[in-house]
């Protein structure tokens, strides 16, 4: 019975981690192309490292490139709907087991989600 | 001593030529070359069951010359997709077993924390040769006998935590309990480390945690493992996001090769029994991990 639920989950899990993984890689290869086609002039050096940093949870620059077409940010927000699947799988994974009214494994998703958080939102 | 000279002056601009491939390369030339690496890496991780991670690193750091903190974040990236996109098949089957990894994704991703948080403090020399014991390990594991010694007596702690299941064998479903908890969910925490720390899945660690400590079906662990991977990549995501490790140029073509690689490896291995080009494959790996030790305590890295 549990058993069967689980695998329900699963595969409702997987379709959801198949439909982000193949959107995300889209969303990449559009803003790859256009990087290839239009901003290839500024191809940075990668052999020293010099990052910039853009935290995960701002999406407001990101999505302010976007909408300016710009190449960087597309690839970025690809990046950003990739790493969200996983989160979204375990929000998902963690709605099932309280349904289920399993409150050991509610517990175990609910803390595995909140690390998770935790690095996309750290202060 | 003329002669040596001579041959010195003739040596120099061809070191400098394979040592700066970057720079000879204009950008187009140089994305579609990371793109094709990375999809033969994608193949080759996806033919081992070693995965893309392990492959990529190496090959952008001692080909490409790429800064390795770049290089572990490209393939960061690429683990998430990877994993994420061949999980489907093997749900289907029955195999993996979801609340085991949940449980055990407790370690990895607070594993993960504390290794994406290690390499803004650890040297990159340090890293290098860290990944390439790891490249060693994964190599061996690889060829390892992939019997199961299932341990059919009840477990105290997996029975509370319900970490057992069944799943289906030629002899119909087969049941299985986990063993030796604390000691899996302690490897398992050293896979989430490794995998923060080198921008790899860790499948061999994370399979090595199941299989060998917890006594679970081989199958089984591999599964799970692959299930594991993304939501343990995805705790590191995060802080190499925040550390600006993830460069979009380089990232965008090393995801695609690497997804498209493994695609075509996981379908190739359906259809065809590869243990020759496994075998071929882990002298390629033994060899890369050896060049990364050698580079890391050079300070070549």
């Amino acid at each position: 019975m549990t058993s069967q639920a689980d695998l329900q989950m699963e595969i409702t899990v997987s379709r959801m981690l198949r439909v982000g993984v193949t959107t995300a890689a889209l969303v990449v290869l559009a803003g790859a192309t256009l990087y290839l086609l239009r901003d290839h002039g500024t191809a940075p050096d990668y052999r020293h490292f010099h990052g910039i940093p853009i935290p995960a949870d701002k999406f407001a620059p990101v999505l302010q490139g976007v909408r300016r077409l710009d190449s960087r940010s597309i690839i970025h927000l690809g990046i950003l709907i990739l790493v969200a699947t996983p989160i979204m799988r375990v929000a998902f994974c963690l709605y099932s087991f309280a349904r289920q009214k399993d409150k050991i494994y509610a517990l175990v998703s609910g803390i595995v989600l909140a690390v998770l958080l935790y690095s996309f939102f750290r202060p | 001593m003329h002669t040596i000279r001579l041959a010195a002056a003739f040596m120099r601009p061809r070191i400098l030529k394979s040592g700066s491939l970057r720079s000879l390369m204009g950008p187009i030339e140089f994305t579609l070359a990371v793109l094709f690496t990375s999809a033969f890496a994608g193949l080759l991780g996806a033919l081992t069951g070693l995965g893309g991670g392990v492959v990529i690193v190496p090959a952008l750091v001692l080909l490409f010359h790429i800064d390795l903190r770049y290089a572990i974040g490209a393939s960061l990236i690429s683990v998430i997709a990877t994993s994420s996109g061949a999980a489907v098949s093997y749900v289907r089957e029955g195999l993996s077993n979801v609340r085991i990894g949940m449980f055990l994704e407790v370690a990895t991703t607070l594993g993960a924390l504390v290794g994406a948080y290690l390499t803004t403090r650890v040297t990159t020399h340090a890293i290098g040769i860290i990944f390439g014991v790891t490249l060693l390990y994964s190599a061996w594991s690889s060829f390892r006998a992939k019997q199961d010694e299932l341990e059919a007596t009840p477990n105290a702690l997996a029975e509370k935590l319900n970490l057992k299941g069944d799943y289906p064998t030629v002899h119909g479903p087969q049941s299985y309990t986990a063993h030796r908890v604390p000691a899996g969910f302690g490897i398992m925490f050293i896979a989430g480390v490794l995998s923060g720390l080198l921008g790899i899945g860790s499948g061999a660690v994370k399979v090595l945690a199941m299989d060998r400590a917890m006594k679970l079906p081989f199958k089984v662990s591999t599964t799970t493992s692959n299930f594991m991977i993304g939501v343990t990549a995805a705790a590191s995501a995060g802080l190499y996001l925040g550390q600006g490790y993830i460069a979009p140029g380089l990232a965008a073509p090393v995801m695609l090769g690497v997804l498209a690689g493994s695609i075509l490896g996981a379908s190739l291995l359906v259809k065809i029994r590869v243990p020759i080009l496994r075998a071929v494959f882990a002298v390629v790996i033994v060899a890369l991990g050896i060049e990364m030790i050698y580079s890391g305590a050079t300070g070549r890295l």
